[in-house]
Formats: C-alpha cells, sequence, structure tokens
C-alpha cells in the first residue's frame, strides 16, 4: 500500500514537469491519416532543407478536430497554419478562426489553381485558403459486368443519402441550400427529383434503403454493375476487381448531367500565422506544383493544382483522372453555417417519400424544421429585471446569512467546524475552483445568443424557446418533452435492467458453494475495461442490418433479420442492450460488495426458521442490500441520464432523431445546427434541474437520505 | 435438488459470461483481421485469415514510431496514476469529514457535490479551457490531471465516505481514549481500515483519467504529449476507420486496465461496500 502511495505521488510529481522542446518555427494542425499523413510529414521534411524552416506537424483525431480549432485558435494558443475542408470556412470566419490567404495566391497563382477549387475557398471577394486537393462523388463501373446483366442492379449509391441526392437533385435544376441561404429542398425541382429516384427504386434499379457497406458489397461482389460513390471507395475494393471510374452520368429525365457536391482540402492560416509571411510561403509552397506532384503520385489525392496536372505521372493515373474531370463538373459545398442544418430534415423528407408518403407535405415538412432549428434567437431584452432579480435575491440571502451569523448557537457550531473545516477545505477549494465555477460560466452561457465571438444577451430567452418547443407542438418532433420522455424511458429500462442483472449475478457468484467464482467475476467485469467509444463502435457494427452478428443469430434461428436503427423500438432496444452491457458490471460489483457485509449467520438464522429461499431474498438479502444499492441507483440513473456516448456512437440519434436524449440533442443545438451554444447550455442547465428534483425524489421514495 | 441449482446457477452465470465476453470477441477478431470488415454476415467471430498486422501498425513497428508510442505509454501511465493520487488525496480527509464531523455547511455541501454530478460535462469544456489558459496549464500534463481530478473528485468522495461510514467508529475513540490525536486516529486507524476502498477509488479516477480522449485531444498539442485514447482515435476518420488497428489499439489500451482490475479483484469487492451497513 505504501509503495503504491509512493509510486502515484511521484507520478503526480512528473505529471508537473514539462515535457516541452525547443519552440518550432511553424507549427501544422491536420486531421490526414495514413498514406496522406505520411506524404505530408515528408513534404514538411523536404520544406526544412530547401528553405530552412521547421515545420512543426500535428496529426489530430478528426473527431476532435475542429472544436480543439475554436477553441485554442481565438486564444492565440492554435496553429500557423492548418488543413481543413472548405465547408468549414463558415464557422471558422464567425468565430475568428481563419484569416485570409493574402500573398499566399498571389495574382501569377491564380491561374495555376483548378477555378471550381479556387472560386470554394472565395467569399466576400477574398482568399481563405489555399486549395490543395479536391473531393466529389463519381460513377465507378465494373468493366466485369456487361450492361443489362440479369439479376444486377444497373446502379447503386445511397439513396437516402443528402450528399448523394444533391448531385441528382442538380441534374433537375435543383440545390439543397439556395446561394442566399434558404432551405432549397421544398422547389419543384426538388419534388421531382425525388419522385424519380423513388421511381427507380420502385423499379429495383437501384436498391432502397442502401448504406455505404451495402453498396460496396453489392459494387465489389459485382451485384451492381456501377455506383456512385467518393475516391475513398477505392481503397476498399479488392485488388482483383476490374472497374473504371467516369464522371457522374446523364439523368435521362432532365437531359442534364449530374453535378455532385465538392470539397476542397484546403490550407489555411490562423490570425496569427496570417501575419506570419514564412506561414504565407510555406501555405503557398504547400499548394503549388512542385508539392502537389509529391501529393498525388504518393498520396493519390486530387490536386488543385493545375501545372501538377501536365506530369504524364498523375495525367495518366485513370482513377485520379476520372475525378480530376469529375471536379471540374461540380459545385463547391455551401460554406454557410446554415448547411449544417440541412441534412437531417433533408434526409427525413426523403425518407418519408421513400415509404409512400405524400412527396409535397414530406417535402414542406422538411423546410419547417429547417427554419424551426434557425429560427433566429429573440431580440435582446434589457438585462435590468435579471439583475434586479439577481440583486434582490442576494440582498435577502446576505440579510439571511447575518442574521444567522449573528445567532450565538451558530457561533458556537462555527468554532466546532473547525477541526472539520481542516479536513474538508482543500478539497473544498479544488471542487470549487475546478468543478462549481466552470459549471457556473457554462450555465451563464445559457443567458445569451449568438457566437463565441460575438455573444448576444437575451436573458431566459433559451429556455422560454425550449419550454414552449420554440412556439411549435409541444408534443411534436424533437420538443423538449418528447424528448425528456425518451430520456426517461431510456433511463428506467437501462438502469432497471443494470440493476436486476447486476444484483441476480451477483447473488449466484455469492453462494458459498460457487465453484469457479473468480474466473467468472474477471470475465463479467470485462465490459468495464474496454474503453466504451471502441465497444460501442462494435455494438453498432453487430446491429448492421446486412452485415451484423446479431442478425447473422437471428437468421441462423430461423428470424427475419431486423432492420434495428429504421424504428424507433429497435434502435432504441439497441442503444439500451448496448449500454445494459456496458452498466450491468458495475452494479454487481456494488452487489458483491454489499453482499460479503451481509452476516451469514443472518441467512442460517433465517434458514432455520424455515424461510424459503425467495422469503429468505426478500425478507433478508433485499433489505441489507438497499442501503447500498440506494446511492449506486442514484448515481447509475444520473450517469445514464446523461450517457452520450452511447446514444451518438450506437442510433446516432436514428431513426431522424427520435432516440435522441436530451444531452445527444444538446449537443446536435451546439455542433450541428448553426452552432448555438447559449441553447445548448440553456438545454444543460434544464438537464440539471430535472436531475436534481429527480434524485431528491428518488432519495425520498427510497426512504434513506443520501445525503 | 442441491445440484440441479448449482448447473442452473452456473447456466445463468455462464449466460452473463457470454454476454460480457461475445463483443469483445468481435473486437479481437477485428484487430486480427487484416483489411477491411467482414463483408457477409456471422454469427461467430473468428478473424478472416489472422495476423499481427493491427498490432504491428500501432506500436509503430513498421515505421519506426515506437518510440513516440512509448512516450505516449508513458504519458497515459503519468496522467491517470496522477490523476489516482490527486483524487484520493483530496478527496479522503474530506471524506472523513463528511462521515465523522457534524459542521456548518456540510448538507449544503454534499448536495452541492452531488448536484455537480447531474451537469452534463458538455456544459463546462471551454470555462475548462479558459481555467487553464489562465493558469498557463494548457498544453502540460499536471494541466489534464486538474481537468481530470474536477470528475474524479467529487466520486471519489461519496465513494470514501461511504467507506468511513462502514466502519465502526469505536476503534478511533478508543485510539483517542489512549492520548491519540484526531489527526493520528485518522492516520493510524482509520485510514488502514479503509485500504480496500482507497485501492478502489484510485482504480476508478485511474480509469476516467486512462480512457478519456475528447478533453485530451482539445487540450494537448504536441504529439509527443498525447495520451494514447487520443492515438487511438486518430484511427477513425471522416469517410472511413481503420478498424484493425483500432481494435488493436483498443485491446492494448485496456490490457492494463484487465490487469489492474484482476490485482485489485478482492479489493473491488470489499471497497465497493460504499455507504455499507454501519457498525
Amino acid at each position: 500500500m505504501r509503495r503504491l502511495f509512493a509510486l502515484l505521488v511521484l507520478a503526480a510529481i512528473v505529471s508537473l514537469v514539462p515535457a516541452c522542446a525547443e519552440p518550432p518555427s511553424l507549427v501544422l494542425w491536420h486531421s490526414y491519416r495514413g498514406e496522406e499523413e505520411r506524404v505530408l510529414v515528408e513534404l514538411a521534411k523536404r520544406y526544412e532543407r530547401e528553405h530552412g524552416i521547421h515545420v512543426e506537424l500535428l496529426g489530430l483525431p478528426f473527431d476532435a478536430y475542429s472544436a480543439k480549432l475554436q477553441a485554442a485558435v481565438p486564444r492565440a494558443h492554435g496553429p500557423d497554419v492548418f488543413i481543413d475542408a472548405h465547408e468549414r470556412l463558415g464557422i471558422y470566419r464567425r468565430e475568428g478562426v481563419v484569416a485570409p490567404v493574402g500573398d499566399a495566391v498571389p495574382p501569377e497563382d491564380v491561374a495555376s489553381y483548378e477555378p471550381t477549387a479556387l472560386d470554394a475557398v472565395t467569399l466576400d471577394g477574398e482568399r481563405w485558403g489555399v486549395p490543395l486537393s479536391t473531393k466529389s462523388l463519381a460513377l465507378y463501373v465494373n468493366d466485369g459486368v456487361p450492361a443489362g446483366a440479369p439479376d444486377v442492379y444497373p446502379l447503386a449509391y445511397e439513396a437516402e443519402n443528402p450528399y448523394h441526392h444533391a448531385a441528382v437533385l442538380s441534374a433537375f435544376g435543383g440545390a439543397l441550400l439556395a446561394p442566399d441561404g434558404s432551405y432549397g429542398f421544398d422547389d419543384d425541382a426538388s419534388l421531382r427529383s425525388v419522385l424519380y429516384v423513388h421511381d427507380l427504386i420502385a423499379k429495383h434499379e437501384i436498391p432502397g434503403d442502401a448504406n455505404g457497406a451495402l453498396v460496396k458489397q453489392l459494387f465489389a461482389s459485382g451485384r451492381a454493375r456501377t455506383s456512385i460513390d467518393g475516391p475513398w471507395l477505392a481503397a476498399d475494393l479488392p485488388p482483383s476487381l476490374r472497374y473504371h471510374v467516369e464522371p457522374l452520368p446523364v439523368v435521362q429525365e432532365t437531359g442534364r448531367r449530374m453535378r455532385p457536391l465538392l470539397t476542397v482540402e484546403a490550407v489555411m492560416l490562423s490570425p496569427s500565422g496570417a501575419r506570419r509571411p514564412e506561414a504565407r510561403a510555406f501555405a503557398r509552397w504547400l499548394g503549388g506544383a512542385d508539392a502537389a506532384l509529391v501529393r498525388a503520385t504518393e498520396a493519390h489525392q486530387v490536386v488543385a493544382s493545375e501545372p501538377a496536372w501536365h506530369d504524364p505521372r498523375i495525367a495518366g493515373d485513370p482513377l485520379l483522372a476520372a475525378f480530376h474531370e469529375q471536379a471540374r463538373a461540380a459545385d463547391p459545398m455551401p460554406t454557410s453555417t446554415r448547411m449544417r442544418a440541412v441534412w437531417v430534415p433533408v434526409q427525413e423528407a426523403m425518407r418519408r417519400v421513400f415509404r409512400g408518403e405524400d412527396a409535397r407535405v414530406a417535402l414542406d415538412d422538411g423546410r419547417r424544421r429547417f427554419e424551426d432549428a434557425l429560427k433566429p434567437p429573440p431580440p435582446p431584452p434589457s438585462p435590468a429585471p435579471l439583475a434586479i432579480a439577481l440583486g434582490v435575491l442576494a440582498l435577502v440571502g446576505a440579510l439571511f446569512a447575518v442574521r444567522r451569523a449573528r445567532a450565538p448557537a451558530f457561533r458556537q457550531e462555527l468554532r466546532e467546524s473547525r477541526t472539520a473545516y481542516r479536513y474538508v477545505a482543500h478539497a473544498a477549494v479544488v471542487v470549487f475552483v475546478l468543478v462549481v465555477l466552470p459549471l457556473a460560466a457554462g450555465a451563464l452561457t445559457s443567458l445569451f445568443a449568438g457566437t463565441r465571438a460575438d455573444p448576444r444577451y437575451v436573458g431566459l430567452g433559451n429556455y422560454l424557446a425550449i419550454l414552449t418547443a420554440r412556439g411549435g407542438s409541444l408534443l411534436g418532433h424533437g420538443s423538449f418533452y418528447v424528448t425528456l420522455f425518451v430520456t426517461v424511458l431510456w433511463t428506467v429500462c437501462n438502469v432497471a435492467l443494470h440493476v436486476t442483472i447486476g444484483v441476480a449475478l451477483g447473488v449466484l457468484l455469492s453462494r458459498p458453494a460457487m465453484r469457479l467464482k473468480s474466473f467468472y467475476r474477471v470475465l463479467l467485469v470485462l465490459p468495464w475495461a474496454v474503453p466504451s467509444y471502441v465497444t460501442a463502435l462494435a455494438w453498432k457494427g453487430m446491429f448492421h442490418r446486412q452485415f451484423g452478428a446479431i442478425n447473422a443469430i437471428l437468421s441462423w434461428l430461423g428470424v427475419q433479420p431486423v432492420s434495428w436503427f429504421s424504428h424507433f423500438s429497435t434502435a432504441l432496444a439497441a442503444n439500451v442492450v448496448t449500454n445494459t452491457w456496458l452498466g450491468f458490471p458495475f452494479m454487481m460489483v456494488v452487489t458483491l460488495g454489499a453482499l460479503t457485509s451481509i452476516p451469514r449467520e443472518v441467512l442460517e438464522a433465517a434458514e432455520v426458521d424455515g424461510a424459503t429461499r425467495w422469503q429468505r431474498f426478500r425478507g433478508v438479502t433485499v433489505p441489507l442490500l438497499k442501503p447500498t444499492m440506494l446511492p449506486a441507483v442514484v448515481l447509475g440513473s444520473v450517469w445514464t441520464f446523461n450517457m452520450f456516448n452511447v446514444v451518438f456512437l450506437v442510433s446516432g440519434g436514428e431513426p431522424d432523431g427520435t432516440t435522441d436524449i436530451l444531452v445527444s440533442d444538446a449537443y446536435r443545438w451546439a455542433f450541428t445546427r448553426d452552432a448555438q451554444y447559449g441553447y445548448a447550455a440553456a438545454y444543460a442547465v434544464l438537464i440539471f434541474l430535472i436531475l436534481a428534483a429527480g434524485s431528491r425524489l428518488l432519495t425520498r421514495v427510497g426512504g434513506e437520505a443520501t445525503t | 435438488m442441491r445440484r440441479l441449482e448449482s448447473v442452473l446457477a452456473h447456466l445463468a452465470v455462464i449466460a452473463g459470461v457470454v454476454f460480457a465476453v461475445y463483443p469483445l470477441l468481435w473486437v479481437v477478431s477485428v484487430a486480427l483481421s487484416p483489411g477491411a470488415m467482414s463483408s457477409h454476415p456471422r454469427a461467430l467471430p473468428w478473424p478472416e485469415s489472422p495476423s499481427l498486422d493491427a498490432f504491428a501498425d500501432v506500436l509503430g513497428v513498421r515505421d519506426g514510431r515506437s518510440a513516440v508510442f512509448a512516450r505516449q505509454v508513458v504519458n497515459s501511465l503519468v496522467v491517470s496514476l496522477a490523476t489516482a493520487a490527486v483524487a484520493v488525496a483530496v478527496a479522503t480527509p474530506a471524506a472523513y469529514a463528511l462521515a465523522r464531523f457534524r459542521f456548518v455547511g456540510k448538507t449544503w455541501g454534499t448536495r452541492t457535490l452531488l448536484a455537480t454530478q447531474m451537469f452534463p460535462a458538455v456544459a463546462s469544456a471551454v470555462p475548462l479551457y479558459l481555467l487553464l489558459e489562465a493558469m498557463h496549464l494548457l498544453d502540460s500534463r499536471a494541466g489534464l490531471v486538474l481537468v481530470y481530478a474536477s470528475t474524479a473528485v467529487p466520486f471519489a468522495i461519496f465513494q470514501m465516505r461511504g467507506a468511513f461510514d462502514a466502519i465502526p467508529v469505536d476503534l478511533e475513540e478508543a485510539a483517542m481514549v489512549d492520548g491519540a490525536t484526531r489527526a493520528g486516529a485518522f492516520w493510524r486507524v482509520a485510514l488502514p481500515a479503509v485500504r480496500p476502498a482507497i485501492a478502489v477509488t484510485a482504480l476508478f479516477a485511474f480509469m476516467s483519467a486512462w480512457n478519456e480522449f475528447i478533453l485530451a485531444a482539445t487540450l494537448l498539442s504536441r504529439e509527443a504529449a498525447f495520451t494514447l485514447p487520443v492515438v487511438l482515435q486518430r484511427y477513425v476518420g471522416e469517410h472511413d476507420t481503420a478498424w484493425g488497428p483500432f481494435a488493436a489499439g483498443a485491446i492494448l489500451v485496456s490490457v492494463p486496465v484487465m490487469a489492474l482490475f484482476y490485482i485489485a479483484q478482492r479489493q473491488l469487492v470489499a471497497g465497493l461496500t460504499a455507504g455499507g451497513v454501519k457498525g
């Protein structure tokens, strides 16, 4: 024990030692992986050799990349240079993450970039990035399958995915988001495009409800002759497959060619980086023809530098050439932050049409949902009423405190408390500074709307909007009350299963005659030991409709495969199973611990008295377990209520956000619907209030106070 | 009758074990299968043409990055051990006071502590960032430890308070009658009695720090400073995930935790008697 403690203290000391090296000359952040990362490292080394400037690279997880840039750059802790997709420019400009590149794209370089790519990074007449490469969908054609072969889909693609549908929509003359930022998926072009695809599905010319994995499998196995997919598909196809890529075809109904959405990866400059000539020079070099040649030949990027394409090594690569040709006939993804709010309503509208509902109604509902999500925050009220209310509250509190402090009994108590304070003082400071302050600061954001850089005081407007379901139906889709109901259902199911399974296994394992006890025990706590972000994804894979192990087991038992994430009940079940798996070991261990403290004699005495096994369990074990289980159940409920990971990773809110719980909904407000941080914070405060009330109730009903 | 019952009990426990282990076998199978995820449904998690390539990738054997990986292992260990140390050191005396003394603000303090557990952590990420910035602890292991302590300490206090509640107060009183001070009773009598709980509390704090990646990725800005979960998360991309290394990395990351679980088994059971029957 003492040695362990010494080790812990040592670790604490080591953690204080800064692990810093000399300051680098230029800092570059990226989220490249594999080949792309390797080539970037190589290029940075080459740049140092040729130009004498050291470039320090930092590869970050894609999931955390954007949030990190938005946290670090405005406070001058970010990189000089970073690589990201152009569609983030909208939010980056708003949050002060990015600055114009200035002479990194001098006039003489303009002609050397792919015009579409350069357009994509040009906003309000200024360039906000140096284009590196482009990504878009194109048509994969299996050369081994003749056209018109029987039992083969002529085409397979993710028909329900708005990103893919945008290409079809373009052939009908529509766009998901109009140039003025208004919702585009409700006009005649949209209606015709979605009915056209519905018709194709009905005629079995394309598969319905196909996801990426199914499309890949259909194409790779020759059961689909063509597929609309991005460059990332090529890496997953078997080397033996004979195929080529060509630009997207013409839609016969309109006679127009499909234009996919184009993503341009670009070198961007942080405001501090943009002031450094060497950062601008490096950005220019990385986008230039020399570096582009390396990026294209070694990392297979569809580079945006035109001169690089004169090199036969790139021009002669049929895959690259095809995606390059497609990039010229593609529409850059809108950069507006409103684009992020488009995907969900569009997808839901399309799904409803494909299910056979009235298309006009479905499309109109989609627009309503989009506009509802982006409803501008209420006009700023005067802060006076709230300030006065807080002031009065503080005054009353102060008066109360003074009156109490004057009472002699209180002084006596305070004197007696002195010993205790010596024990709690440091914990109180730690908890106050590290926990209470940040939470209070977070709660305060709920009184604001607008961006982080330019917050606008709205008083209780955010709360009012949430509690009135933004003026919509209180029981409508995505309203606070519906989500709350789902959250409660989710929590009750989970905690009930955690406790039932945990107590059952705990009781079984504590049978004195049980053999192999410790062996079982170790295996049973394994779900706890493996990081949950990995196992949640493993469960998601197991629930996959076509390839998942669960459906494989079901079909082995003679049951029809279930499309787990298309219905609310099955999607919720999938989430609950995953979370039950993650959570039951804790309850089991708590039960085991509690049972060891039940004196054996009590149980034996009951047995002697002739109590049946069930009576003994009800009469002796349960009452003795209760004081231990109650705090565990309260804490477990609170954790489950806020269990963001599982919902987000397993069902992701599917179908259509119905399995979202309050926390994951708050996350969506903050990160996918136009970055409404204040609104998300108001959600967090409401969650807190509900939990605070709920746990008091729970402990009351339980008949025991945890405090 | 007894025999039948015992068989049934074993069957029930084995069902639980299968439920617990089956998904993990899939993780192992993916880690051992080179190439993409399986393209046809299977009920049994056998790897396809097994190889250890994914493990070699994670360990950096093939591209000579083993040194960086080793460094990241050390980071993870240091940060997690330090979090455990801070959590135990801060929480234990406070929990002792909550269990043994009456003092002004006790009820209020305990309620606040419980309340902090109810606030979704999403809300405090940005304020924590600003706090660390003000303390000049961004991009340092100490800063990360402080952030992790913010979640570990409240739970540790609950945990330890339960443990102190569960041991009889008589021993300490006897020691004090024999002339020991309150501090002496705390150090020499109470602390040794709650050793299992300390081990479990340390283990919990260790695990919470060991598996966290969002805050680590947000706060750390040098590859050499990264912890293992950040490294792992790098295998997840926008359009595709490198499942092999991701799964292999997950297994490597879990091995130390499993080892700790195995070692701490006894303590785990005894130590979680949180808030148990008062003596």
